[in-house]
């Protein structure tokens, strides 16, 4: 489902003498439908921004990226907007909505944008909110205000609205208490009960036990110090 | 699928110097695509030719037609262009009194399009407006008021409501949030997004606020000095800028 | 016995106002720009009309003038003098008896015909005027035949006053085609604008002449649900008793006592002189 072939990442500075500071090379993995593959290396090595390049929010500087067959290195931007839109989900770390729109609307608008019945969509998204235990009172309001816990589940629930074939995780058990973490655990179980591949940063060492098939180390992508 | 706009080698000088020159890009139905760039980037001029406001010295802005498929609008006839303009598009300006009759009532300004493409009905057309008002968030007990008498970004609302009551499939934005206080610009960009979707529209919308084309557009285009530096995916151009002018731009950016 | 060439014109003006004219009749409603002459009167008291009349005049016709319906008003009596003294032609104030009338915001009564011709003094001719001052812009949009903006107008009043208030220079259809001013007639009038005489529209201040051929459709603009209607004051004349003449309201006194009259003097005079009588005939003030 996802695959990456030779993939390498680089970033040029023009505003600062054009350094160019490679920071992934020969990156090499393949995930398959209902499997969990936790990104592992120590801080810097690269995990968040090797899930970036397979969102298409960083550019390949080489290599395929495959997502459902789609190489999102060389896409047009509305295939990978396609491809976001169906097939490969990504739960951040930090929510990102506009302003003034209530919570039950953000979580229900992944499906929203498949076209899903608009009535279905909010009963989902409903349900994955009492889910996460947020308070039904607060889904009317926006999440901008909600505390920094809050604002994380209603992303996961978000996050997990739409039965992506694919997902991306970054570190979904952040700051999240004891209940709201085996919440999260059983979601990730059932998205790959239902084949769905997943790649994840897991920091919490048991949730990684818990769920993840196998780790790829990403300090093997970083490039040689003295190449 | 067919791109409902096709623009080929769009150029356009002004005397020696350049307003924008070389640009091509497909939109497809449904699409957002932001332009962004400093003051006399020629992003404007690119926005005037594709809405047919100015001539193009060279170029194709190909529109695919309900009627004809795709047709070169650069080249259609004027009253073509201009029924064009009237139905199937619709330009919402900076400023709203550009874009709005300010000595007509706000039921009169949304209806002048219906009115425009042979609605004969009072009562009907009146409907509509004060249905359009409410979809805009402007009280239809207001549907008599001169725009006058509305705030900066309740006229701006207005126009945008006058803009889209023909079900247009294509919108061309100026500045849409320029000059409004932050707070009216969040009310506005929610609004927009909303009717984006609800209508299935696509839009082109040029503007120099990042957090603007972050929240509307899919897609993105920076330009500088005339010329498109950058385009792909507005996350990736603002997460991943590969110019160094984007990188400028958006390292610029303050940050709250 | 008078120096003027007929008709005050010299024969060159003359000649390219009718070209003007010819054109105005091959596309009615359409506004022909023409070189307005300075003439012995003020701009706003008919330049235009007494251009369109000086060209079209000959020295077999009977010119009748009216303003405002009335015969008798100076604007009226001054541009008749004007003309029995440049051009010497017979004038008379009986309408059926008139070849060329020239006219201030009416039209007659009486029914006109193939033999006659109605000119109209026009204070601005382009419709669109008061919606969009730009005359590049309402040349385009006549061109195009965009004419929401007239119906924003109608609109407008419809929103303001409940009905459509316009009550003179209603803006009519003309053969399908151009939207026209009709000068400001009341709109009582416009219906009569389907006639069998040539009409002529000259605005002198504003250069344009424009025209309507004999039985040349002209519709009112109108919406499906507030149609328009040729209203006039609810009464009948005080003096010749018709009941579907357009009526001047006359205040006779400061106790607020009031008659109506039929703007229309020749129509009314002929009916009194057939024997029509109104409410307030007897008191024999006219």
């Amino acid at each position: 489902m996802i695959e990456l072939k030779d993939v390498s990442k680089s970033f040029t500075l023009h505003n600062q003498g054009s350094a160019v500071i490679p920071v992934m090379e020969g990156a090499s993995l393949k995930v398959a439908p209902g499997e969990c593959v936790a990104l592992t290396g120590a801080s810097g090595a690269g995990k968040s921004t090797l899930m970036r390049v397979i969102y298409g929010n960083y550019l390949a500087a080489s290599g395929q990226v495959l997502v459902g067959g789609l190489d999102v290195a060389q896409a047009e931007p509305r295939e990978i907007l396609a491809l976001r839109r169906e097939t490969l989900g990504y739960v951040s770390q930090f929510l990102r909505v506009v302003p003034r729109v209530p919570t039950l609307e953000v979580v229900a608008e992944p499906l929203l944008a498949i076209g899903c019945d608009r009535q279905v969509a909010l009963d989902k998204a409903a349900a994955l909110l009492a889910r996460l235990n947020i308070p039904e009172r607060l889904w009317s309001l926006s999440p901008t205000t909600f505390s920094g816990g809050e604002q994380q589940r209603v992303n996961i629930a978000r996050g997990f609205a739409h039965d992506y074939p694919a997902m991306l995780l970054d570190e979904p058990t952040a700051s999240l208490d004891a209940q709201n973490r085996e919440t999260v655990l059983s979601l990730i179980e059932e998205a790959k009960a239902r084949g769905a591949a997943i790649v994840g940063i897991f920091h919490d060492i048991g949730a990684r036990n818990q769920v993840c098939d196998r780790e790829i180390n990403v300090s093997d992508f970083t490039p040689g110090v003295a190449a | 699928m067919t791109p409902l706009l096709q623009v080929k080698g769009i150029q356009k000088h002004y005397g020696a110097r350049i307003g924008c020159t070389g640009v091509s890009f497909d939109l497809y139905p449904g699409e957002v695509m932001g332009i962004v760039g400093e003051s006399g980037s020629g992003k404007s001029t690119l926005l005037n030719c594709l809405a047919g406001h100015l001539e193009p010295d060279a170029g194709q802005v190909v529109f695919d037609t309900r009627t004809d498929g795709p047709v070169d609008t650069v080249t259609m006839s004027e009253p073509e262009r201009r029924m064009l303009g009237r139905t199937d598009w619709a330009f919402v300006h900076q400023h709203a009194r550009d874009g709005l009759r300010m000595s007509v009532s706000a039921g009169g300004n949304i209806g002048e399009r219906l009115m425009a493409v042979g609605d004969r009905h009072y009562g009907q057309i009146r409907d509509r407006a004060i249905d359009w008002l409410g979809r805009v968030e402007i009280d239809g007990a207001r549907v008599d008021d001169r725009p006058t008498a509305f705030s900066g970004g309740m006229q701006q609302r207005l126009q945008i409501a006058r803009n889209l009551v023909t079900g247009p499939r294509l919108v061309f934005m100026d500045e849409p949030t320029g000059g409004l206080d932050v707070s009216v610009q969040a009310r506005l960009l929610d609004l927009l997004r909303g009717l984006v979707r609800e209508m299935g529209l696509s839009a082109i919308i040029v503007t120099h606020d990042l957090a603007v084309v972050r929240l509307l557009a899919d897609r993105l285009m920076v330009m500088k000095d005339g010329y498109v530096v950058e385009a792909g995916l507005t996350d990736q151009v603002l997460d991943d800028p590969q110019h160094a002018y984007t990188q400028l731009l958006v390292s610029s950016v303050l940050q709250v | 016995m008078n120096e003027y060439n007929f008709a005050y014109l010299d024969e060159q003006t003359k000649r390219m106002i009718r070209r003007a004219i010819l054109k105005g009749l091959a596309v009615p409603g359409y506004q022909v720009p023409f070189a307005s002459r300075e003439m012995p009167m003020p701009y706003g008291w008919g330049t235009g009309g007494v251009q369109v009349s000086a060209a079209t005049l000959t020295p077999d016709d009977t010119f009748k003038v009216i303003d405002q319906g009335a015969d008798d008003t100076t604007n009226a009596v001054s541009i008749r003098k004007f003309f029995e003294n440049t051009a010497g032609v017979e004038t008379t104030e009986e309408t059926e008896k008139a070849t060329v009338i020239q006219t201030r915001h009416r039209i007659p009564e009486a029914k006109l015909t193939e033999d006659q011709i109605l000119v109209y003094q026009v204070p601005i001719p382009e419709p669109l005027r008061f919606l969009e001052p730009r005359e590049t812009e309402t040349r385009k949009m006549h061109s195009l035949e965009e004419y929401g903006l007239m119906h924003v107008k109608l609109y407008e009043d419809i929103s303001q006053h409940g009905a459509i208030s316009t009550s003179y220079a209603y803006p009519v259809k003309v053969s399908g085609r151009y939207v026209m001013d009709p000068s400001p007639i009341p709109k009582f009038d416009n219906p009569k604008l389907e006639m069998d005489a040539i009409q002529l529209f000259g605005a002198g201040r504003e250069q344009r002449i424009y025209a309507v051929p004999p039985h040349t459709k002209v519709v009112s603009l109108d919406f499906e649900d507030y149609p328009f209607e040729a209203t006039k004051a609810d009464h009948p004349c005080d003096l010749c008793g018709a009941e579907d003449s357009y009526l001047d309201e006359v205040i006779m006194d400061d106790a607020g006592n009031r008659m109506f009259v039929c703007s229309d003097t020749d129509f009314c005079r002929s009916r009194r002189a057939q024997g029509h009588e109104g409410r307030l005939s007897k008191e024999g003030a006219v």
